[in-house]
């Protein structure tokens, strides 16, 4: 059997996810991670994105989280999200919405604008959506 | 009859507070589930992130953050988190009790102490009793976002970090049970770290991208969160310790209520033989 690392993933709100994983990629600060068991101490910033976990039977689940911390200990993976959702939770025409309107805002500034505001509101919309047409292409094989 | 009037009107006025007081406490025991399935929902991410900040607290690293070197104490800061509202038995008293202990011996050592309060009974009781308060969150309601409560975190945060104040305590109740509220004291900054055997050799994480950049988010975050759940925490505590308080009084007019009517009926049939007696004594003479 292949060699497993606990993993943790919670939200402000909830916890997410709790369970027994063989590998686990995300978005980091600098960069895509990959993280496998036996993987050295990190502490790192992640970025709005899609978070994927490998079961121990091989099986894949996708998971959003909009930002946050990602801890590795030995032996245990924890993602504090600022907020997570399963991807199937994931409302798609929302957040090509969102995407949208974050755009608008971006494009007409007006005098109170808060353009750091708008840009993260803008990344994670599309975060979202790339999360989502993964979803949609790993249903589709 | 005039002799049972004024304990009749007595009856009626135990009878209508009872009344309040019953529909209060079947109130609080509907608002005291949401209140705790919200505390329960919060709980995994604080308990995490305590964790990680126990590792953190733990490492060695290269760069030593000031959140996580202990000075010598001379000024500390309490964040105190009360109810908004009364009649919750002695859900704060307790809580105050605890916390003027705490300041009393760090008094006792020349040690000042400032106050941020969240809740207008802690603000109400810092008044009247004295202290120096730097911060006053009141009117924080049933469901706080995080947002709301920063500002009064921020004040405290800052003073930490400026070196006004040496360590950052938060006082709250712990919700045990339905039954039982634990007052306690926790130690926020610096960091405590986790006491754990396996952590004992030296090491440190990677960071990416910075060290400085990501504890000192990681440790805001930490503050809030811990902040955020035990605000949360203290509203499942008050509206559980007012569910019981209520229950109590309500059993109390009951037992007003019973001894008020058998003094009424002594009354009543005392007045009855006594009218009796006089027309059995009329009766007599003629």
């Amino acid at each position: 059997m292949a060699a497993t690392i606990h993993c943790d993933i919670v939200s402000a709100e909830k916890e997410i996810f709790s369970g027994r994983i063989t590998m686990m990629s995300a978005t980091g600060t600098i960069g895509e991670l990959g993280i496998l068991p036996g993987h050295a101490p990190l502490l790192t910033g992640i970025k709005p994105g899609p978070v994927r976990l490998t079961m121990e039977d091989g099986e894949e689940e996708v998971f959003f989280a909009s930002g946050g911390y990602l801890e590795v200990q030995p032996g245990v993976v924890t993602i504090l999200a600022d907020t997570a959702a399963r991807a199937e939770d994931l409302d798609e025409a929302a957040a090509i919405e969102a995407q949208e309107s974050a755009e608008r805002a971006i494009q007409d500034q007006a005098a109170d604008f808060d353009f750091s505001l708008a840009a993260s509101q803008l990344a994670n919309a599309m975060a979202q959506q790339r999360t989502l047409e993964e979803l949609k292409k790993r249903r589709g094989r | 009859m005039a002799v049972g009037m004024e304990i009749k009107k007595k009856i009626g006025s135990v009878e209508n507070t009872q009344k309040i007081t019953s529909a209060m406490q079947m109130v609080a025991a509907s608002r005291m589930r949401r209140t705790q399935d919200r505390m329960r929902e919060g709980r995994p991410y604080a308990e995490k992130i305590r964790q990680v900040i126990g590792h953190l607290a733990n490492a060695n690293p290269e760069y030593r953050h000031t959140f996580m070197k202990t000075r010598d104490v001379k000024r500390i800061g309490y964040i105190v988190v009360s109810t908004d509202r009364g009649l919750c038995g002695g859900l704060n008293i307790n809580l105050f009790r605890t916390l003027v202990k705490d300041m009393a011996e760090w008094h006792a050592r020349n040690v000042e102490v400032d106050l941020g309060l969240i809740g207008n009974k802690a603000a109400g009781f810092f008044r009247s009793v004295g202290g120096n308060i730097v911060a006053a969150l009141t009117n924080v309601g049933e469901a706080p976002v995080v947002a709301d409560l920063i500002g009064g975190v921020k004040v405290m945060f800052d003073a930490y970090e400026e070196g006004k104040i040496d360590r950052l305590f938060i006082v709250s109740n712990e919700f045990v049970n339905t039954m039982t509220q634990k007052p306690v004291i926790r130690q926020l900054l610096p960091l405590d770290p986790e006491q754990d055997e396996s952590y004992h050799h030296r090491w440190d994480y990677i960071y990416e991208p910075e060290a400085q950049q990501l504890i000192e988010g990681l440790v805001i975050r930490f503050v809030e969160s811990q902040v955020y759940q035990a605000v949360i925490e203290n509203g499942a505590c008050e509206q559980a310790a007012k569910m019981i308080a209520m229950k109590s009084a309500t059993e109390n007019a009951e037992k007003l209520i019973d001894e008020l009517s058998l003094i009424y009926n002594n009354a009543r049939q005392a007045a009855i033989t006594q009218e009796i007696a006089e027309i059995v004594g009329g009766a007599a003479a003629v």
